[in-house]
């Protein structure tokens, strides 16, 4: 691999995003656009490239320095590459779906004054999502890190004049930082120990570290290696939206749909699941590091996709079916099951993009509305939308032979197969989380594309009462007066769909074999000998059809399966049941539907206790204390001065040239009565 | 490179040349404003030019004081004209010179009222400043860190808000009791050891008592520049008085002469004494990350929220020239030691250009609205979208955003006081998140939302002259954060010098 290479793999979108950024003026929306995906489309063939340098052709990993960002004190911190197995694969699933986005976004933004500057953003956030991805060492990791939250940050604000959406953003920023809280403490701790931020340094530690300590003072002192592990991981809770860090996730979908797709479902939000499985040389050594990242996991994959259950807004019960998934990640991180996490992390990428940019055809088709009381039908109106929203619901929900089944059940029994503390509860939780995804899933399906057409009646009701929290801002056929019916979207939206929908069936069975029981890993994870849950697994491994066809029996899929049918009679065969459900299980609904108080908490407590404090140190400290009782202390003292403030600002020259020489005498003066 | 032939007079030319300027468009009057506006763009900007030969020329391998010039000045005093840069000055000085083109060129049409002394008071102002950190003789530091006051006091007390008299006053009181006990602390070491020269009062044996007694006068005087809580309350009030210009210079260069102190005198004339009042300073700059943190976090006046942030950030600057001696004490080596001292450096030049530019864009907004007030704005963005860039880049910067310059400084600080304790490095790194919300709420209620009143929707964007600063600034913010390499390297020796003269015992054996 030359190293000009890969340093173009990032560059080319970092180019296009300046020149469509800066120069967006003069390139015009068409220039913007072809930029960018010329240079995204290239990034993602040069990925695919090194795909098959590491893969196919066995090349070695490269692992080299691009240039020295500081040196201090014996201590180098670079910008490097490590290009692996495990990156090259991430390179690609990060370029292939962005240009995926990348194209959609031409018909999605179409109408929106806001063209070029929206591809400046997707294309610096490839740039970002690549530096984290390619890195070699932990201070370009949480370069990237940070470059791709910015990048959320300025996204999910991106229609800056609605409240909620800015409102969102910074939310989204502040809740990550509290992750990057516990992430920079994690590198600072391995810098410390290795006294380097090199990935190899630190990993040749960790077996030592496993027997270190960090003091806490008192003489107490915790085990180093754990310390680091779960300071990493809170980062990645931060990024990856985990129980409790995983408010701001939901509320992102104030942003555009193509940013929810790429950003919020396939890549970024999936740094985290990523960033573990590269520190996987360090986890491994931490038991209870793991165990934390397992029920964490855990508790994320099935609370998180009971709110999908009771939502009506079809962006955000997507966006919790994320919070869900990236929940089964982390479990199968939890229990070392790290090639299991990758591998579904790559399909959920496709799947889960796909969801989202059809989600996102359908408000196009639904003139920007999202709520899924309002639809009903639309199969009929926007085929090809449904027809790849269904091939996305049935990868998600684990259908045998879609691509979700393979990841996804081999997670379920990793956790089966694992002793690790936590393990029980981590497998009951996916596997009733597995009803659950049905469950909402099929809801959503049933009431967007089938059932009555309720948006002709609802239609004419919220006339002159627009929602404000729908994306009604820049309302593209707003001039047209009547309303007109549902519309297939055009070829530049619906071209990504099938692009993503033909992955979403067909990755995981054409994969499996190697990533997941073969050796394609190799050695860019690492799993110690005991830990291995997916060995049993592997063992047992019939092939990938064989594999599917059994897969019929599993309790799996049986969940899943009573999921759907529970889906259809609620909500599509005798909907009166589901009113009836939700009257009786009404406590239930009010927990759901106010998402477990999470955010009234984080509102009225942390944030109220916040301000609350800055107030009172404020008012009491500051104000009170110091300048009253210490500074203005003596009302005589101020007064003298006045006069003399009075005098100085005479405003003639003179004067301050008086004061000067004033100045001067008294310092002489001193030094004659001390010489 | 080789050093330039002239190079014994670069300094003086950089220190003269600017006050020389300001005398000179004091001499031309207000009737030639005009003129002396020109002259002071030109002063500040040739001035800046220097700068690269002074830059290029400096030896890199060495921690002595270059571009030296030895001449007598009060020979009663043997109180030498002693100028000369090292690794700590160099960088201090490049932004000194940076800085004041920005507030001459942000001044231009801004200033009406006695724009030629306004204009002059900058030029002499930095002249006075770049003496500061220059000097090699503390007398001479000392006669250019009072009369720095001087214009300072004038262009706030002239310039000023509505309060004026109540700021400078406070301003004024505070700086000029910090520094009588400096003067005393250095008389005190002339009489004792018979020579001004700051490098022979770093070598001057002290007993414990009184480098106690010497800490705790350079402590008052530098504490207060810095500002350290609890002697910080005139910065917030001085600032929001202050015109932009002076806004500008005071949090991007006053305020790291505090900083500067303590490198320059604290830590190698009073080693002993710093490493037993250490955790004092450490204590303070932890208590104003934390505390000033959450402070800024409930102001509604834009200014003072940058000014609680400013403290906040420098903070940084004393926790890490501090935190060696627990380094030290925690470890068993120095290794890691030097690291602070580097973040300490880098933060207080990324504080200068991000907080110069906070005020900056504050001061751009002021001249068009009259009101600091953050209630008073709103949706901005709809009005003035490439000023709306420009403050979402330094509200980031602010932030410690990677890849721009406010990051380096407190990675290095955090990961050096990692080595000292976990519990400073948990605490120093509460900023990264006070610190996003502090900066980024203002941001969201300044600049974001819907246009909130006819005023924000009668708003003009950046003229060129707005435009050029605040791009030059960002271009600088940028530089630093992607490539801080380059200045890494500059301070390197003078910084490893400083550790081993940090951690050396003047008590001797007894």
């Amino acid at each position: 691999m030359q190293p000009a290479l890969l340093l173009a793999i990032p560059l080319l979108p970092l180019v296009a995003a300046i020149l469509a950024g800066l120069g967006g003026r003069w390139l015009g929306r068409r220039g913007a656009h072809t930029v960018t995906i010329l240079a995204v489309a290239a990034s993602c063939g040069l990925s695919c490239l090194v795909l098959k340098a590491v893969y196919v052709d066995g090349a070695p990993p490269y692992n080299g320095t691009v240039y020295t960002w500081l040196h201090s004190d014996g201590m180098t911190m670079p910008v490097g590459f490590l290009i692996d197995r495990l990156s090259a694969l991430m390179m690609v699933v990060v370029t292939f779906v962005s240009l995926c986005v990348h194209v959609y976004t031409i018909g999605y933004m179409h109408d929106d004054p806001g063209y070029t500057r929206f591809f400046a953003y997707i294309s610096l956030f490839t740039f970002s999502m690549l530096m984290l991805v390619m890195a070699n060492n932990f201070l370009q990791l949480f370069f990237g890190w940070e470059a791709v939250g910015v990048v959320s940050y300025l996204l999910i604000g991106f229609w800056y004049t609605r409240p909620t959406a800015i409102f969102a953003s910074l939310k989204a920023f502040i809740v990550n930082r509290i992750g990057d809280f516990g992430f920079v403490l994690g590198i600072a701790a391995v810098a410390y120990f290795s006294h380097s931020v090199d990935y190899k340094d630190a990993f040749g530690l960790a077996a030592r570290l496993a027997h270190d300590s960090i003091a806490l003072g008192g003489g107490r002192s915790v085990n180093a290696l754990t310390c680091i592990c779960i300071c990493l991981f809170i980062g990645a809770m931060g990024k990856s939206a985990q129980v409790p860090l995983h408010v701001w996730l939901p509320d992102s979908m104030e942003g555009p749909t193509p940013i929810s797709a790429l950003i919020h479902a396939a890549t970024m939000v999936t740094a985290g699941i990523f960033m573990v499985a590269r520190m996987s040389p360090l986890f491994e050594y931490s038991e209870p590091a793991l165990s934390f990242v397992l029920i964490i996991g855990a508790t994320t994959a099935f609370f998180m996709g009971m709110l999908g259950v009771v939502n009506n807004d079809i962006k955000r019960v997507i966006a919790y079916s994320t919070l869900s998934q990236l929940g089964y990640m982390t479990v199968a991180l939890g229990v070392s099951a790290y090639g299991a996490a990758i591998f579904h992390l790559m399909t959920h990428a496709f799947f889960k993009a796909l969801l989202f940019l059809a989600a996102g055809s359908v408000i196009i088709g639904m003139h920007h509305e999202q709520d899924m009381r309002r639809m009903g039908g639309l199969a009929r109106y926007m085929p090809i939308t449904a027809i790849t929203c269904w091939i996305g619901a049935l990868a998600l929900i684990g259908t045998p032979f879609f691509s979700g089944f393979y990841s996804k059940d081999t997670i379920i029994e990793a956790a089966a197969a694992s002793h690790r503390f936590g393990a029980s509860y981590a497998y009951w939780c996916v596997l009733c989380g597995v009803f659950v995804t049905a469950l909402y899933t099929f809801r959503m399906l049933f009431l967007t594309f089938h059932g009555p057409e309720r948006f002709r009646s609802t239609r004419a009701a919220q006339e002159g009462n627009p929602d404000p929290g729908h994306e009604t801002h820049h309302e593209p056929d707003a001039g047209h007066g009547a309303p007109a019916d549902p519309h297939e979207s055009p070829w530049v939206v619906t071209l990504p769909l099938i692009a993503l929908a033909i992955p979403s069936v067909l990755i995981g069975a054409l994969t499996v074999g190697q990533i997941l029981f073969g050796d394609y890993f190799g050695r860019s994870l690492l799993v110690l000998p005991g830990h291995n849950p997916l060995a049993r697994v592997a063992e047992e491994y019939p092939g990938a059809l064989l594999m599917a066809v059994q897969g019929f029996a599993s309790p799996t899929f049986l969940c899943a399966a009573a999921g759907v049918l529970t889906a259809w009679v609620c909500f599509l065969w005798r909907p009166a049941l589901a009113a009836r459900a939700a009257e009786r299980l009404a406590p239930l609904r009010r927990l759901l539907v106010n998402k477990y108080y999470f955010d009234w908490f984080n509102e009225h407590v942390v944030a109220a206790l916040t301000r609350g404090i800055g107030i009172t140190l404020w008012k009491g400290g500051d104000q009170a204390l110091i300048d009253g009782a210490l500074v203005n202390g003596s009302a005589l003292t101020v007064g003298w001065f006045g006069g003399l403030a009075r005098r100085l600002q005479s405003g003639y020259l003179y004067s301050y040239a008086f004061w000067m020489v004033i100045g001067l005498a008294v310092l002489l003066g001193w030094f004659l009565a001390y010489a | 490179m080789h050093p330039p032939a002239y190079q014994h007079l670069l300094l003086s030319t950089l220190i003269w040349l600017p006050i020389g300027t300001g005398v000179l468009i004091l001499l031309l009057g207000e009737e030639r404003a005009r003129l002396g506006r020109w002259l002071a763009l030109f002063g500040s900007l040739t001035t800046l030019a220097l700068t690269v030969p002074l830059w290029y020329g400096f030896d890199r391998a060495s921690a002595a004081l270059q571009f030296r010039q030895t001449l007598p000045w009060i020979p009663r005093f043997h109180a030498l004209y002693d100028l000369g840069v090292d690794g700590i000055s160099l960088p201090l000085v490049v932004l000194t010179a940076f800085m004041t083109v920005p507030v001459v060129i942000a001044g231009w049409r801004v200033i009406r009222e006695r724009a030629a002394q306004y204009f002059a008071a900058f030029l002499i102002m930095e002249g006075l400043m770049l003496g500061v950190f220059c000097a090699a003789d503390a007398l001479l530091f000392y006669f250019f860190w009072e009369a720095m006051l001087i214009p300072m006091f004038l262009i706030i007390g002239i310039w000023g808000g509505p309060r004026r008299v109540y700021a400078t006053l406070k301003f004024f009181l505070y700086t000029f009791l910090g520094s009588v006990f400096m003067l005393v602390a250095l008389i005190y070491m002339y009489v004792k050891g018979g020579s001004y020269a700051i490098a022979a009062m770093q070598a001057l044996p002290l007993t414990l008592e009184e480098q106690r007694w010497i800490f705790v006068a350079f402590l008052l005087a530098f504490a207060v520049k810095v500002p350290m809580w609890p002697v910080h309350t005139w910065l917030p009030d001085a600032h929001v008085e202050a015109p932009t210009g002076g806004s500008v210079i005071l949090a991007a260069i006053m305020l790291k002469m505090g900083g500067y102190g303590f490198l320059r005198f604290s830590l190698p004339v009073a080693p002993d004494a710093s490493r037993e009042l250490d955790a004092l300073i450490i204590v303070l700059s932890l208590i104003a990350v934390v505390y000033i943190g959450f402070v800024a976090l409930v102001q509604q006046d834009m200014k003072k929220l940058i000014a609680y942030s400013s403290i906040a950030h420098m903070g940084f600057v004393t926790l890490g020239a501090f935190v060696v001696y627990e380094i030290v004490r925690h470890t068993g080596t120095v290794q890691g030691a030097g690291m602070g001292m580097d973040g300490a450096m880098v933060q207080m030049i990324s504080h200068g250009l991000i907080s110069g530019a906070l005020f900056l864009c504050v001061g751009v907004l002021y001249d068009r609205m009259h009101s600091r007030q953050i209630a008073d704005y709103g949706g901005v963005i709809n009005t003035m979208p490439a000023f709306a860039a420009f403050m979402v880049l330094f509200g980031l910067a602010n932030t410690g955003l990677p890849g721009t310059s406010g990051f380096v400084g407190e990675f290095l600080v955090i990961i050096a006081s990692f080595r000292a304790s976990f519990w400073y490095a948990l605490l120093a790194a509460v900023t990264l998140m006070l610190g996003a919300a502090y900066t980024l709420w203002l941001v969201k209620r300044v600049v974001f939302g819907p246009v909130t009143s006819p005023r924000v929707a009668a708003l003009k964007d950046l003229d060129g002259r707005e435009f050029l600063v605040l791009g030059a600034l960002a271009a600088a913010v940028l530089l630093v954060g992607i490539w801080p390499a380059p200045l890494l390297k500059v301070l390197q020796p003078s910084i490893q010098h400083l550790v081993t003269q940090a951690i050396a015992t003047k008590l001797g054996a007894p």
